[in-house]
């Protein structure tokens, strides 16, 4: 009551300290703003120098969306982004193929092997990509024997790398819904085991699965230590290329893959809030997304 | 409300389970269980947490492996048939709906796995929702749906299939008392309706009592007595049912003859009872005869709490025989207050003989 006989009124405090919160949240927006803009703004500003070095072109970006005119005059480059094409459906395809599947077959039938799949699939992120390399040199020899040195062979470590992210949020759709019950209830109807993965168990973790393939996405989008060691091809080793030829198309290629693997997340971000409003048919898996790493990293 | 024509089923088939042994590390779920349940009759698994009543049903259903003995249903020997080929319908403890489909396809699951064509699949799934009073929710995801509803259309989904027998694993122990003891009577009346076999686990007595034609009382993996539900409560075939099913109340006695003379009077006694010297006979609350008239015949005791049931009242009483728990009508428990002096005697209803505690 002190501050009633005080003479301040409540009311007003109230209305001054949300009014210092939202002054707080716009200043923590401006400057982490600030500080993500920033980079780009001095990407699209390298792009745009004119070679004389006063004014601006858009010459870089021409080329950019110039196809036929890019491959001819950087052939790396257009292998590197045919590789990581490549090597972006191949991994999302093994690790679901992988992981899906093991993760609800350990659920189900082997829950003592849970603990330690989990520390299996989160090691990854406690090895660095150099060492990991060192690793991975020798089996790739073998690889090379067998499959050929293409760069697509690179999905085999990617696997490996997006384990950690893939793992996290499967784990997470797979503990939003009650598995056990729901595929025993599918199998006393008649249902074999493939038929509860794909029709009962899949469709209600979908979401989960989406995060998990575009995590996966956006790392091998990214990545650029293991297949550069390993003497393969991305998207990232042809734009380390590029720099030492052409540093403004380099940077024209980096700013449009960030933008691409943006775009990526912000698109799996819309589709969970458009299904999160959809009202009361809420489905299990529309919990997931608030729970994914996809979340936080966007 | 009429049964949709359809969904009735000529009969069921007859459910034996033979000598099924379950063990997990040290603990028998299922100690040599052995059980027959006739076409179309329902049989309830009656027991406490722990005493293997689910275990066997999973067992019967496919969903668990058993270290020994056989399932029959129908005379075919199906202990080695993965559960999607036993042709049994289940309806489970948790909400099992398929979140991402609606009521009808829910419903209509167990008929595509059995490749009926869409529209005869729609027509049936309706028709199974009709059945339970649920097909103005046809379009609803279970999300939408309350716990009784789910449950309902959980058991139209198992129907929908017309299952060789129906499996129901604590359908109602998620349920609020009242949807309970609604959805109870309507899973019974269903049950009878469609004419299928069923088995249905509960630890509740009274929901066992109620919809059963026959109760299994199960303790440590053991069938303890397999009767009609009046008989399980009227002649419990072991301490442990007396005590598990109904009030009891330890009465000391001596037996002679076939008869257990008490401070109360004398009773006969059931089989299985203790033949011989002093022991106790478990007494149900109804036996325990009150009065308040000191020239009644009896012994004297003193009401030490009463509580009222409705139209029932049960009323605790000290004596020298040890606290005895008394059932009346609650018109003649008025003025039962705690401290007033009473003649107690027993009925002349068999009883349990055990041997004495003391």
């Amino acid at each position: 009551m002190a501050a009633v006989t005080g003479g301040t009124r409540p009311g007003s405090l109230g209305r001054r300290r949300r009014r210092r919160q939202a002054v707080q949240r716009w200043v923590v927006v401006a400057v982490t703003g600030v500080f993500f803009l920033l980079p780009l703004i001095a990407m699209v500003e390298f792009t745009t120098r004119a070679p004389s070095g006063s004014g601006r072109t858009l010459d870089v970006w021409r080329t950019l969306a110039d196809v036929g005119r890019l491959s001819e005059q950087y052939p790396d480059l257009l292998d590197g982004v045919t590789a990581s094409a490549g090597l972006v459906v191949l991994t999302v395809l093994l690790m679901l193929v992988l992981l899906v599947p093991t993760m609800i077959w350990v659920r189900l039938r082997l829950p003592w092997l849970r603990r330690p799949m989990e520390f299996a699939c989160l090691l990854p992120l406690t090895v660095p990509a150099i060492v990991l390399v060192v690793g991975l040199a020798p089996v790739y020899a073998w690889v090379a024997y067998f499959l050929g040195p293409s760069s697509l062979t690179l999905c085999f470590a990617y696997t490996v790398l997006v384990l950690p992210y893939a793992y996290r949020a499967i784990d997470t759709g797979l503990s939003a819904i009650d598995v056990r019950t729901l595929s025993e209830a599918a199998r006393s109807l008649g249902a074999g085991w493939f038929t509860v993965i794909a029709r009962v168990v899949l469709p209600n973790i979908r979401s989960a699965v989406l995060s998990a393939s575009f995590l996966s996405v956006a790392l091998v989008l990214g990545e650029f230590t293991v297949a550069n060691l390993l003497s393969r091809t991305n998207v990232q080793v042809a734009i380390n290329l590029l720099g030492k030829r052409d540093p403004s198309i380099s940077v024209a290629v980096s700013l449009t893959s960030l933008v691409i693997a943006f775009l990526l997340l912000l698109v799996l971000s819309l589709a969970g809030v458009r299904r999160r409003s959809r009202g009361p048919r809420r489905r299990p898996d529309q919990t997931v997304l608030a729970a994914t790493p996809v979340q936080e990293i966007s | 409300m009429t049964t949709p024509a359809t969904t009735t089923q000529d009969s069921g088939r007859e459910v034996r389970l033979e000598d099924l042994r379950r063990t997990y590390g040290d603990v028998h779920a299922l100690d040599g269980l052995s059980l027959a349940v006739a076409p179309g009759r329902m049989l309830v698994l009656l027991g406490p947490s722990g005493c293997g009543k689910t275990t066997a049903l999973r067992a019967l259903a496919g969903l668990e492996e058993v270290d020994g003995g056989r399932v029959l249903v129908g005379g075919r020997d199906l202990t080695g048939v993965p559960a999607s080929r036993r042709d049994m319908g289940m309806v489970f403890q948790a909400y099992s709906l398929f979140p991402h489909l609606t009521a009808l396809e829910n419903v209509a699951f167990g008929l595509r796995m059995r490749r009926v064509g869409a529209s005869e699949r729609r027509r049936r799934a309706g028709e199974a929702l009709e059945l339970v009073g649920l097909s103005g929710l046809a379009e609803r995801f279970a999300g939408e749906m309350s716990g009784g509803q789910q449950q309902r259309v959980a058991l139209a989904r198992a129907l929908a299939i017309r299952p060789s027998v129906l499996l129901l694993d604590e359908p109602l122990s998620a349920l609020d008392a009242r949807v309970r003891t609604q959805l109870r009577e309507e899973i019974r009346r269903i049950q009878l309706e469609v004419g299928t076999t069923a088995v249905f686990v509960t630890h509740d007595q009274e929901e066992a009592l109620a919809v059963a034609d026959e109760v299994g009382v199960m303790s440590a993996g053991r069938l303890e007595q397999l009767a009609a539900p009046q008989e399980v409560y009227d002649r419990p075939a072991t301490p442990f049912v007396a005590g598990f099913v109904g009030l009891t109340s330890r009465v000391p006695a001596t037996v002679r003859d076939g008869r257990a003379s008490t401070a109360g009077g004398e009773v006969p006694l059931l089989p299985g009872s203790v033949d011989a010297g002093s022991v106790d006979v478990l007494v149900r609350p109804e036996a325990v005869l009150v009065s308040r008239d000191d020239l009644a015949d009896g012994a004297a005791g003193r009401v030490v709490h009463t509580s009222f049931l409705g139209a029932l009242a049960r009323v605790t009483l000290a004596t020298d025989a040890g606290e005895l728990l008394a059932q009346l009508p609650a018109s003649a428990a008025t003025g039962l207050g705690p401290g007033t002096p009473v003649t107690w005697s027993l009925a002349a209803t068999p009883a349990l003989a055990v041997p004495s505690e003391t």
